[in-house]
């Protein structure tokens, strides 16, 4: 009997741990999935056109994406002007100024502004940047993307300060160097790399939002001058693209998918390496 | 050189206050104590800017609004039911599926595997999890949609449409898009966060834990199901939570797969609709006033959702890495 029970107990243990390995590889095969299948659409259709040129109008085969591919860049550009100096502030604030009651504060608000989805920011910068002005623009779009760049901003700028070693400040302050001097000339450059590093991984995150953008910055199928009237970017693109019923649309809403995706995993994967290599600022 | 001069340590005082802000310290804390106090107003402002141009829609229905099962714009007649069933189920059907799949992938990942090929996997994960919602929306169109209606789907329908209680769930026409295609998708997209948050917790649990229940005769899976895991498992519904908020909120790779519905059924093949699709699809051609206060509405609904359970998902996981999960 407890020969029986021992044969049980091993064959169960063997098929649940091989259970685990399949669940951890096959999750990781999604992985090659989407990429394999995304290089193999989006590779057939995509060709020269498609950085250069505009959309064509409906029924005419061809054209590009360029707009979308500028507009993209433009909607990063403000969202980096809007966000990065006040995540990188208030993670220098937390870091090295924060108090108990008040970092506290923010540090939870900054979470809670962290789990917001996308689609109730782009409410927000709604409300706050198309309602007084009665029309979508670029501007707006850039407001939405810049408030969802400032939580990722400030918790790795809070991260990698707090990992600069101590000793360091200290033998600043020791040399009659000021607190602010002191983070200026310090910690701040011993952590840079870092802190690159967050800001780029927040910047890669929001180049791929749609949602906030739906009703922000809009859409257009031309130039958008200025920084005034809706603008074209590629997340949105693939959006409306995949749902319309036009199978030269689908091909480069495939395109513009791998266009997308291998902007973003370059740049999870080149500040990884980065970061491996020690530019991180961590004390060992 | 005044900077070189010693610096006197006489505590508080205006004179101490005044030395600190001559030498800028005062200043530099100030300056970004006041960006830091930016992200608090801009959250305020969020709450605030939800909670008055909801005005309209809440004075008009006020709790029905959860109740009322009619979106008629034409009638100007408003009600969330449909939107909040379709959120819930589909967030539910993906826990459903991500839940084990997330849990037995952290085991493997934080008990089996040797540390460098954990780490390998861990990092590939991660970047499972930053690719963008859209492009899970482009795959699942053009590759889970034909996919539920010419394979999945009918086989579901042939097997579990027989049996008794679950043929409620699996039955009626299948078109492809509908609650269970969202629900998988959705999956996909939480799963890398449930398995990098459990397998952290699941690191933190002492090792003398494991090596205790092996030195009494368990095998390795009984050691980890039976002692590691309930170890780690305030830490780990964290992480079930932190997926759920995200679930509930993901709005592009929704809209494009669940049907865009408004209709409560209790089929998982049947069409419907989310509270993010929704916003998404309609909000740029919300005409009225009303409709737009009741879009603005859900997505006050919305935030309050995922504030309630990111705030609980923080709560366990900071409970387990302090003195772990096991009862006390």
């Amino acid at each position: 009997m407890s020969r029986l029970l021992l044969i049980w107990r091993k064959s169960l243990n063997v098929v649940m741990l091989t259970l685990t390995g399949v669940a951890a590889f096959g999750v990781v095969a999604v992985l090659f999935l989407i990429l394999g299948y995304l290089v193999w659409n989006g590779g057939k259709s995509l060709n020269f056109d498609f950085f250069t040129q505009l959309p064509k109008p409906v029924g005419e085969t061809g054209g590009g994406m360029a707009n979308a591919i500028v507009g993209s860049l433009k909607l990063l550009f403000l969202a980096a002007m809007m966000g990065l100096p006040i995540g990188l502030m208030a993670g220098v604030y937390l870091a090295e100024f924060g108090g108990k009651t008040f970092a506290y504060i923010i540090r939870y608000t900054t979470d809670l502004l962290n789990g917001v989805p996308s689609i109730v920011i782009g409410i927000f910068a709604y409300s706050l940047a198309v309602l007084p002005v009665k029309h979508f623009s670029a501007i707006a779009g850039g407001v939405a993307l810049g408030i969802m760049v400032i939580p990722i901003t400030v918790r790795s700028t809070e991260e990698f300060l707090r990992a600069v070693p101590g000793s360091l400040r200290e033998g600043a302050m020791a040399l009659g160097a000021s607190k602010w001097r002191t983070i200026a000339t310090v910690v701040l450059p011993a952590a840079k790399g870092g802190i690159i590093t967050g800001v780029l991984l927040a910047l890669a995150r929001v180049a791929g939002e749609t949602a906030p953008l739906l009703f922000t910055a809009f859409s257009n199928r031309f130039w958008s001058p200025g920084w005034g009237q809706p603008i074209a970017s590629l997340p949105v693109m693939i959006y409306t693209y995949a749902i319309a019923p036009y199978d030269d649309w689908h091909r480069q809403a495939w395109a513009a998918g791998l266009v997308l995706l291998a902007l973003v995993l370059i740049a999870n994967i080149g500040t990884r390496v980065v970061l491996s290599r020690g530019g991180g600022g961590r004390s060992a | 050189m005044d900077r070189a001069a010693p610096r006197r340590f006489d505590g508080g005082g205006p004179r101490a206050f005044l030395h600190r802000l001559r030498h800028g310290d005062e200043v530099a804390h100030v300056l970004t104590l006041t960006f830091a106090a930016v992200i608090l107003l801009l959250t305020s402002m969020l709450v605030y800017e939800l909670w008055v141009n909801s005005h309209l829609s809440r004075i008009k229905f006020g709790w029905m609004f959860f109740w009322t099962r009619t979106w008629d714009p034409v009638f100007d007649n408003f009600g969330a039911a449909p939107f909040i069933y379709g959120t819930l189920v589909t967030s539910i059907v993906s826990l459903v599926i991500a839940v084990p799949l997330g849990l037995a992938a952290a085991i493997f990942l934080s008990e089996l595997a040797p540390r460098r090929m954990s780490d390998t996997i861990s990092f590939l994960i991660d970047l499972l999890a930053a690719v963008p919602s859209v492009i899970y929306g482009l795959l699942g169109i053009f590759i889970v949609v034909p996919l539920m209606r010419t394979t999945v789907g009918p086989i579901l329908i042939n097997t579990l449409g027989h049996v008794p209680v679950l043929s409620q769930f699996f039955k009626g026409p299948n078109y492809g898009v509908g609650f269970l295609t969202a629900g998988i998708v959705l999956a996909i997209m939480v799963v890398p966060f449930i398995i990098s948050v459990s397998r952290e917790v699941l690191l933190t649990v002492p090792r003398e834990q494991r090596e205790a229940a092996l030195a009494l005769g368990a095998t390795r899976w009984e050691a980890t199901w039976k002692v590691v895991v309930p170890w780690a498992r305030t830490g780990i519904l964290g992480s079930v939570f932190l997926a759920l908020a995200r679930a509930l909120g993901e709005t592009m790779a929704v809209t494009m797969v669940i049907g865009n519905d408004p209709k409560i059924a209790a089929s998982l093949f049947a069409p419907g609709y989310t509270i993010a699709a929704v916003i998404a699809n309609e909000f740029t051609e919300a005409t009225g006033d009303l409709y737009l206060s009741a879009l603005i509405e859900l997505g006050l609904v919305l935030f309050l959702m995922t504030f309630i359970l990111n705030g609980l998902a923080r709560l366990l996981i900071v409970a387990t890495e302090r003195g772990g999960g096991h009862p006390s």
